[in-house]
């Protein structure tokens, strides 16, 4: 498996001079990236900050209409799939292709479960109009609760900052799924040893940031 | 070089489309965007000219105040986000700086790869705004204005979406490659000031660019669902996205400005045939520049209700960059002072920068005083500084930084006379087109306005003569570098005599791998004091270390540096 011109294993490239090198330059290059992804979201949450002080009781009314048991069921969803990708990279560390790939499938599983659920949230807010904007016009009657009471001032506000900050972090959910599916390929054929795991190594990271930025808006956005 | 088959290099050890388009190697990376940032400059260059030729006279001219508008602000998108932003980094950040590093490519060709198709897949949706709708207002785009116009926002704001990852691509992977890939011996305090700049800027494009990316989403999402975050009408705040806007665009200004700071040093190092005065200094004022260039946003919207006590704390951190700008200008002074000045075309641009940089640097801070800038904002004046200090400064450096490293990239010299006239015309052009503005902007001309009073028409005629100035100097640059490829004369390893890698250490072009042994370092890349031994002997430096000026034809000719003064 070596490349016969540097003496170097075959997954090195030419224009490294070791693996770890290599490794030190993508984990550094993954961390760059996670900071730039920290300040996309960043932008979010000072329009987030600023609404919430100019109109906190529309903030208090509204956080109500999300759900905050579905919310938590998505955290756990996303905590449990942050254990098993650090599982798997625990495991290909120790040599074992198999361990990494039931985690990697566990993962992407998890991330699956997290989508579905948002799906049924969004649908249910869809329907009884609460969306952003221009758009918003709650109404409709379910449980005998009638949702034309959400109709507060400022109410677009909210339902705008949710739904971009719950859409570009679903969308980064979506991003996640699709990283798995090729390393979970890749791990099955066996492109992955305890020596060479990179790629695994940065999806962890992406895979853990998605996880953060979640836990801050679950109890901004639902809780509080 | 003396391993791989003989005259075979980067250019021609492969042909074909697909061994460009699919290349990973830096240096036809590199080449691919200096083709593609030049055809955005030209077209942002002839939309100015028309722009310019529109103002000649009061009233009508050659357009309609539409078409003006579409013009001017089609100018502003396409010069800043499509050419000055990628022209210095990705032109010559991606040729040079691998190889001043001693590396053999970047920590990722592929993204650097990406980056480009990335950056042309941006340009092509930003120009789709010319026909799926209008764009008008200025490259600002603010809100609620920029959402009431039309679909052509939605294209624009979307484009620039994409070029933002194309920037953030180039700087993230500039900052692992100066991390991991510095050859042995390279220390932070050997790396040539190109490096040390490049590397600021990269951390600015960084952090600086992801916000852009999310202030753009929003007026996306604004005009296409109202989502009433910046439109007042929904509830929404205007001056919340002039904040997120400026608070990229300003560090931008310097993504714009750092590259070439870090040229210029380069130049004055070389030609004055002297280490940098100060180098240090001049090292760390980039990274303080990149740094301060993240807490002043707010002096651009002294105007827009923002409170008082802001207002006087951006002010006061204004100018504060002006101290590292300053260290940095009279480093290179004093650089020019102790050292032998020889006054090649690269260097002209260096002192023609000194100038026009200069003066676009202290007319900022007169905008960033308080009172003034209530008389001068949205005026004439503001255009000429910005000007002075895009055009004057990055544009005349990434001409200097063209004609320096030209004879590298393409192995040809250019007509070193012609480059000499088309400088001055450059210069003269430059100063005619722009130093009336500041007059009439003065005088209270409103920037972006289709017409005017009588009282300006001299101001504004001096300045469309100048522009023809300027184009016909760019045009004689364009001209002379197309015929220097086809019959320019072949340029030797080393024709400026510099002692960075690109120069010691390749081939000319240099080779496919650019070196074959990683090379050691044992010293500064401005050690100009060693240079008469290092251009004798070996050292480290090899059988390429002819040294010359470009027109000597052995070494023997070649001019040999002064002695250091002591």
């Amino acid at each position: 498996m070596a490349n016969p011109h540097t003496n170097q294993p075959a997954h090195v490239k030419h224009y490294f001079v070791s693996s770890e090198q290599q490794f030190d330059a993508a984990k550094m290059g993954m961390w760059l990236f996670l900071v730039t992804e920290i300040l996309l979201f960043s932008g979010m949450f000072v329009a987030y900050t600023i609404y919430r002080s100019w109109h906190p009781e529309t903030w208090m009314a509204l956080s109500t209409a999300l759900d905050w048991k579905l919310g938590g069921l998505n955290t756990l969803v996303l905590l449990a799939s942050s254990f098993t990708v650090a599982m798997g990279i625990n495991q290909i560390q120790r040599g074992n292709q198999k361990g990494l790939l039931l985690n990697l499938i566990l993962t992407f599983v998890f991330a699956g479960v997290f989508l579905v659920v948002k799906y049924f949230e969004y649908s249910a807010k869809i329907e009884h109009g609460l969306l952003p904007g221009a758009a918003f016009d709650p109404h409709g009657i379910s449980h005998g609760f009638d949702y034309a009471t959400y109709n507060v001032p400022y109410g677009p506000q909210f339902f705008s900052i949710y739904f971009v900050m719950t859409g570009i972090h679903g969308f980064h959910v979506l991003v996640g799924m699709g990283l798995f599916a090729w390393i979970t390929w890749k791990a099955k054929n066996g492109a992955f040893s305890a020596e060479y795991y990179t790629p695994v190594e940065n999806c962890g990271l992406y895979w853990h940031l998605v996880d953060i930025i979640w836990i801050f808006l679950f109890p901004l956005l639902y809780l509080i | 070089m003396s391993h791989s088959a003989p005259g075979l290099n980067y250019l021609n050890h492969s042909k074909g489309f697909k061994s460009w388009a699919l290349t990973l190697d830096h240096k036809r990376i590199g080449i691919m965007y200096m083709v593609a940032v030049s055809l955005a400059f030209l077209a942002g260059g002839i939309l100015a000219i028309l722009v310019r030729l529109e103002l000649l006279g009061p009233g009508e001219t050659i357009m309609g105040p539409d078409a003006y508008n579409q013009s001017f602000t089609l100018h502003a998108v396409l010069m800043v986000f499509a050419f000055i932003i990628p022209a210095i980094p990705a032109v010559m950040g991606n040729f040079v700086l691998p190889i001043q590093l001693g590396a053999k490519d970047v920590a990722f060709p592929r993204l650097n790869l990406a980056s480009l198709y990335i950056y042309l897949i941006g340009a092509v949706i930003a120009m789709m705004a010319l026909v799926n709708g209008r764009i008008d207002g200025g490259w600002t785009f603010y809100a609620p204005y920029s959402t009431s116009i039309g679909n052509g926002i939605l294209f624009v704001t979307a484009g620039v979406f994409v070029m933002g990852f194309s920037s953030i691509l180039t700087g993230l992977n500039f900052i692992v490659t100066v991390h991991k890939m510095r050859a042995p011996g390279l220390t932070w305090n050997r790396l040539p000031l190109f490096i040390w700049s490049i590397y600021a800027t990269s951390i600015v494009q960084v952090l600086a660019t992801p916000v852009i990316g999310i202030t753009v989403l929003l007026l996306f999402l604004e005009k296409a669902f109202s989502i009433g975050i910046f439109d007042p009408a929904l509830g929404g705040d205007p001056v919340l996205f002039q904040h997120f806007f400026w608070f990229y665009s300003h560090p931008a200004v310097y993504i714009m400005i750092l590259p070439a700071f870090g040229v210029i040093s380069d130049l004055m190092g070389t030609f004055s045939r002297h280490q940098v005065s100060g180098y240090k200094f001049v090292a760390l004022s980039s990274v303080a520049i990149a740094f301060l260039g993240f807490l002043v946003w707010g002096h651009h919207m002294f105007v827009s209700g923002q409170s008082a006590v802001s207002s006087v704390v951006f002010s006061l951190i204004t100018y504060l960059i002006g101290i590292p700008t300053g260290v940095k200008v009279i480093n290179w002074v004093q650089t020019m002072y102790k050292g032998s000045v020889q006054l090649k075309s690269p260097m002209l641009y260096a002192i023609m920068f000194l100038f026009t940089f200069s003066i676009g640097g202290f007319t900022g801070i007169i905008l960033g005083v308080l009172a003034i800038d209530v008389h001068l904002h949205d005026t004439y004046f503001v255009v000429a500084h910005f000007h002075y200090v895009m055009m004057g400064g990055n544009v005349i450096a990434a001409l200097g930084g063209l004609h320096y490293w030209w004879p590298k990239m393409f192995g040809k010299m250019y007509n070193e006379t012609l480059a000499k006239i088309a400088a001055f015309l450059v210069f003269f052009g430059f100063n005619l087109t722009f130093f009336p503005q500041f007059i009439m902007g003065a005088q209270g001309m409103p920037r972006r306005y289709y017409d005017y009073l009588p009282q300006y028409e001299f101001y504004h005629a001096l300045s469309t003569y100048g522009s023809w100035v300027l184009a016909a100097g760019l045009f004689l640059i364009m001209f002379y570098m197309i015929a220097s490829l086809i019959n320019g004369k072949k340029a030797g390893l080393n024709p400026w005599g510099a002692l960075t890698l690109e120069w010691t250490h390749t081939t000319t072009p240099p080779d496919h791998h650019n070196f074959h042994d990683t090379p050691v370092v044992t010293r500064g890349a401005y050690d100009f004091h060693l240079a008469k031994h290092l251009f004798e002997h070996g050292g480290e430096v090899t059988e390429l270390d002819l040294g010359g000026d470009g027109s000597a034809a052995t070494p023997e000719e070649a001019p040999v540096p002064n002695e250091p003064v002591a």
